[in-house]
C-alpha cells in the first residue's frame, strides 16, 4: 500500500513524535501509541525511522509491533466496537450478545461493516465485571450491554 | 450544596456522565445552588449511577439513577428533602454492603474527589508519608514486615522482604513499578482505587521510594483503561504542584518521582518480568528468574515491582503501624483484601474485608447469589488462571493457602459466579484458548500445548470421550514445563472443571451449538 502521506511531512512529524519522547527511558512504547494516535495505526514506512532513531534494527522494532495486539497494521475503520469475551461477561451472556451482534452488522470479529464505519474487535475484560456484559464504541463504555444498547450507539456513530 | 455523581469507569458505562449533566441543568433550572463532585464509585456497581446527595454532613443516596429519573430527582432535592423517592436509598454509610466492611485502602474511594490534593488530605491522606519520611526506609520496612502485607497481585509474596532486597542492593539508580496491567476477568479493584483515590497509591509508591532509595517510578497500566490513566496523569501533575512528588518529597530530602507507561493489549504483561520488557520497549516476553528483579530488573537495575493494592495498604500500614493491619485476617493471610465479586451475581462490585470470610458467605450472603436467580453452578476465583470452585467447596475460607487447598487461587481476588447454564466445557475451551492467544511463545507446553488442549476439548465436544484422558495429561506437561503461571496454570480452569463438572464432557456426542461452529 502506498502511503496517503507526502514522505517529508511524514517523516517530519514521526520526528515530532520520536523528539517528543526523548527523555523517557525505554520509549518505543509511548512512541508506538503516539504513532497510532497519529495515523490511527502503525505504518509500515515508520519502522525503520523508529529503528534508527533507537539505536535497534528494523527486525526488533517490528518484533516489537506484532507482538502487542494493540499495535495496528492498516487503518480501522472510523469507529471500533470492541465487545468483551472474558469470563465474567461470558457468565451473563456475553456470547449469545456477540453473536446477535455479528448479525446485526453482517460481519465477523476484526471485520468491518460494509459501510466502512465500524471495525469489530473482542477484548478479554474492560474492568467492567459488576455489570456485564461489557462493550465500547470508540470512547464511550457500555455496561449491562444489549443488543438494543449496543445498537442505538452504533447507529448513533454511524449516522 | 453538595451532590455526587461518581465517575468511575462503570458508573459512565451505565449513564453517570449523562446524569450528572442533566442533574445540574435540571437543579439550575429550580434555582438550586449545586456544586456537583464526579467521586469515585463506593463500589456497589449494582446501584450505579449512584446519586448522593449530602445534607447536614450525611450522604443519601438514590440509585441505580437513569435519565429519566433525573428530573424528579432534582425536585425533591430543590425541596430540601432527601428521601420519598423510589430510588431513595437513604445514608450511604448505613447500607449493609458498607457497614459489613473494613475500608482500609479503599477508605476514600467513592467518599472524596478524586482529583483534589486538598479533599485528599482531608481525608487522611499523606499521614503514611510524612510518617514514613519520618521514621526512614528501616523503620518503614519493619512496618511492612510486622503487617504481614503479601503481594495482591498473585503470587502473594511478602511485600516487605521485596523492598528489603532492593534496598540492600547496591546502584545508583532503582525503581518502583507498580503493576497496573489487571487483566484478570473479575478484577476491577485496581483500576477503582486508580480512578476514585489516585494519590493513594502515588502515595504508596513514594512511601516504597522512600524505604528503597528509589528515586524513580512507573506506573504500567493496560490500556483498556483510558479512565484510570488519565486519572493517574492528573493526580501525578497535582502531586508534583504540592510538592508530593519530585526532587525533594514534601520538604524532605528524599527525591522520588513517576510516570504512567500504558501497555498495549497483551495479557502476559502482567507478568513481572514480562512488563519489565515491556517497560524496556520490548516484547514482552518472560524472563527466566534469576536474577530476580529486586536486583536485576527495569534496565537491568534494582527494581521493586508490586501491584497497585499492595502499594496502595502502605499509607494506611505506615500511618497506623503493621500491627494494626496484622492483627486483621487469618493464618498467613494478613490484613483485607478488597473482593470484587462479579459475573452472574445480583450484587456485584467491591467488597473490602479482612481475609477469612468463607467463599459461600461471600457469593450468596455478599453477592445476594445469582442476577439471573438460578442455582450458583460454580465460581471462578483469581481470574483465568484460577479454578473453578463448585459449591460444594464453598466453605473454604477466603486466604491464599485456604483456597490452594482446593487447587484454588486467591489471585487477585477477583470472583466471576456462574448459574447452572454455565457449559464447563466450553469455559475450558476458553481457557486454552486464552492463553493460546496471550501465550509469549517462549515455552513449548504453553504456546503449543495450549492449541493442542483447544483441538483435544473439541474432539470431546464431539462426543470423543477417550481424549479426556490425553487432555488430563496435556495439562500435566503445561503445569510442569511451562516457565510462568500462564501456562503453569491454565490447566486449573480446565482440569478443576473436568473433576467437578465431569457430565459436561461425557456423552456430547450430539454436538451442542458453540461447539459446532
Ligand atoms: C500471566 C501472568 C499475569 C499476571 N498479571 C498480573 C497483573 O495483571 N497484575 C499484577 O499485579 N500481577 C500480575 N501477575 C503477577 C506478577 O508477575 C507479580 O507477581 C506481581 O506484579 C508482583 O507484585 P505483588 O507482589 O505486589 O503482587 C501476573 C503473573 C502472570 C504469570
Ligand atoms: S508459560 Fe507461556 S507465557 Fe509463560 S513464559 Fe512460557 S510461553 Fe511465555
Ligand atoms: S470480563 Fe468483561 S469486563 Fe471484565
Ligand atoms: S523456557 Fe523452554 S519450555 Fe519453558
Amino acid at each position: 500500500m502506498m502511503s496517503a502521506v507526502n514522505d517529508a511531512e511524514f517523516n517530519e512529524r514521526l520526528q515530532a513524535i520520536i523528539a517528543s519522547h526523548a527523555d523517557q527511558e525505554g520509549p518505543l512504547l509511548p512512541i508506538l501509541h503516539s504513532v497510532q494516535a497519529e495515523w490511527g495505526y502503525v505504518p509500515e514506512e515508520a519502522q525503520p525511522i523508529l529503528a534508527s532513531a533507537l539505536g535497534m534494527t528494523r527486525a526488533e522494532v517490528y518484533g516489537v509491533v506484532s507482538f502487542y495486539h494493540d499495535f495496528r497494521d492498516h487503518p480501522a475503520a472510523p469507529h471500533v466496537l470492541r465487545l468483551c469475551r472474558a469470563e465474567a461477561c461470558q457468565s451473563m451472556g456475553a456470547d449469545e450478545l456477540a453473536d446477535q451482534v455479528r448479525e446485526a452488522l453482517g460481519i465477523d470479529w476484526h471485520e468491518t461493516t460494509a459501510d466502512g464505519k465500524i471495525t469489530l474487535e473482542p477484548v478479554f475484560c474492560l474492568g467492567l465485571c459488576a455489570s456485564c456484559p461489557s462493550a465500547q464504541l470508540d470512547q464511550r463504555l457500555v455496561g449491562r450491554a444489549s443488543l438494543e444498547k449496543v445498537r442505538r450507539w452504533a447507529e448513533g456513530v454511524r449516522a | 450544596m453538595k451532590i455526587f455523581v461518581p465517575i468511575d469507569a462503570a458508573a459512565r458505562a451505565v449513564g453517570s456522565d449523562e446524569v450528572a449533566v442533566e442533574l445540574g441543568a435540571a437543579l439550575k433550572r429550580r434555582g438550586v445552588d449545586a456544586t456537583i463532585v464526579r467521586n469515585g464509585t463506593r463500589g456497589m456497581i449494582w446501584l450505579e449511577p449512584l446519586v448522593e446527595v449530602e445534607k447536614d454532613g450525611v450522604r443519601y443516596g438514590f440509585g441505580p439513577v437513569d435519565e429519566a429519573d433525573v428530573d424528579a430527582l432534582a425536585g425533591l432535592i430543590a425541596e430540601g428533602k432527601v428521601d420519598g423517592h423510589a430510588l431513595s436509598l437513604g445514608p450511604v454509610e448505613e447500607l449493609p454492603w458498607m457497614k459489613g466492611q473494613q475500608r482500609l485502602t479503599f477508605a476514600r474511594v467513592g467518599v472524596i474527589d478524586p482529583v483534589s490534593v486538598a479533599d485528599y488530605e482531608a481525608h487522611g491522606g499523606l499521614a503514611g508519608l510524612r510518617r514514613a519520611i519520618e521514621i526512614g526506609p528501616e523503620a518503614i520496612v519493619n512496618e511492612v514486615m510486622e503487617s504481614g502485607l503479601r503481594g495482591r497481585g498473585g503470587a502473594g509474596f511478602p511485600t516487605a522482604i521485596k523492598w528489603k532486597t532492593v534496598a540492600g542492593a547496591p546502584g545508583p539508580q532503582k525503581y518502583i513499578v507498580c503493576n497496573a496491567d489487571e487483566g484478570d476477568s473479575g478484577s476491577f479493584a485496581d483500576r477503582m482505587l486508580m480512578e476514585g483515590d489516585p494519590l493513594c497509591l502515588i502515595e504508596g509508591m513514594a512511601i516504597a521510594g522512600v524505604a528503597t532509595g528509589a528515586t524513580q517510578g512507573y506506573c504500567y497500566i493496560r490500556s483498556e483503561y483510558p479512565d484510570a490513566i488519565r486519572a493517574m496523569n492528573d493526580a501525578i501533575a497535582d502531586a508534583r504542584r504540592y510538592g508530593m512528588l519530585g526532587q525533594s518529597v514534601l520538604g524532605s530530602d528524599y527525591a522520588y518521582d513517576m510516570e504512567v507507561r500504558v501497555g498495549a493489549g497483551a495479557y502476559v504483561c502482567g507478568e513481572e518480568t514480562s512488563l519489565l520488557n515491556s517497560l524496556e520497549g520490548k516484547r514482552g516476553i518472560v524472563r527466566a528468574k534469576p536474577p530476580i528483579p529486586a536486583l536485576e530488573g527495569f534496565m537491568g537495575r534494582p527494581t521493586v515491582v508490586n501491584n497497585v493494592l499492595s502499594l496502595g495498604a502502605v499509607p494506611w500500614i505506615i500511618e497506623n503501624g503493621g500491627a494494626a493491619y496484622g492483627a486483621l485476617g487469618i493464618g498467613r493471610s494478613k490484613g483485607t483484601i478488597p473482593i470484587q465479586i462479579a459475573g452472574n451475581v445480583k450484587y456485584g462490585g467491591l467488597f473490602e474485608a479482612a481475609f477469612g470470610m468463607s467463599l459461600g458467605h461471600i457469593v450468596n450472603e455478599i453477592g445476594g447469589g445469582t442476577a439471573t436467580g438460578r442455582p450458583v453452578k460454580a465460581v471462578q476465583v483469581g481470574g483465568p488462571l484460577g479454578a473453578y470452585i463448585p459449591v460444594e467447596n464453598f466453605d473454604v475460607a477466603f486466604g491464599y493457602e485456604e483456597l490452594a487447598t482446593k487447587e484454588g487461587l486467591l489471585g487477585h481476588a477477583g470472583i466471576s459466579v456462574f448459574d447452572d447454564t454455565a457449559d464447563m466445557l466450553k469455559l475450558s475451551r476458553f481457557a486454552m484458548e486464552f492463553c493460546a492467544v496471550e501465550s509469549c511463545g517462549k515455552c513449548t507446553p504453553c504456546r503449543i500445548g495450549s492449541i493442542r488442549g483447544v483441538e483435544t476439548i473439541d474432539r470431546i465436544a464431539q462426543g470423543e470421550e477417550e481424549m479426556i484422558p490425553v487432555l488430563t495429561d496435556l495439562c500435566n506437561t503445561m503445569k510442569w514445563g511451562s516457565l510462568c503461571a500462564l501456562g503453569g496454570f491454565a490447566p486449573f480452569p480446565v482440569m478443576s472443571a473436568l473433576t467437578h463438572f465431569p457430565d459436561d464432557f461425557r456423552g456430547r456426542s450430539a454436538p451442542r451449538k458453540e461447539a459446532a461452529e
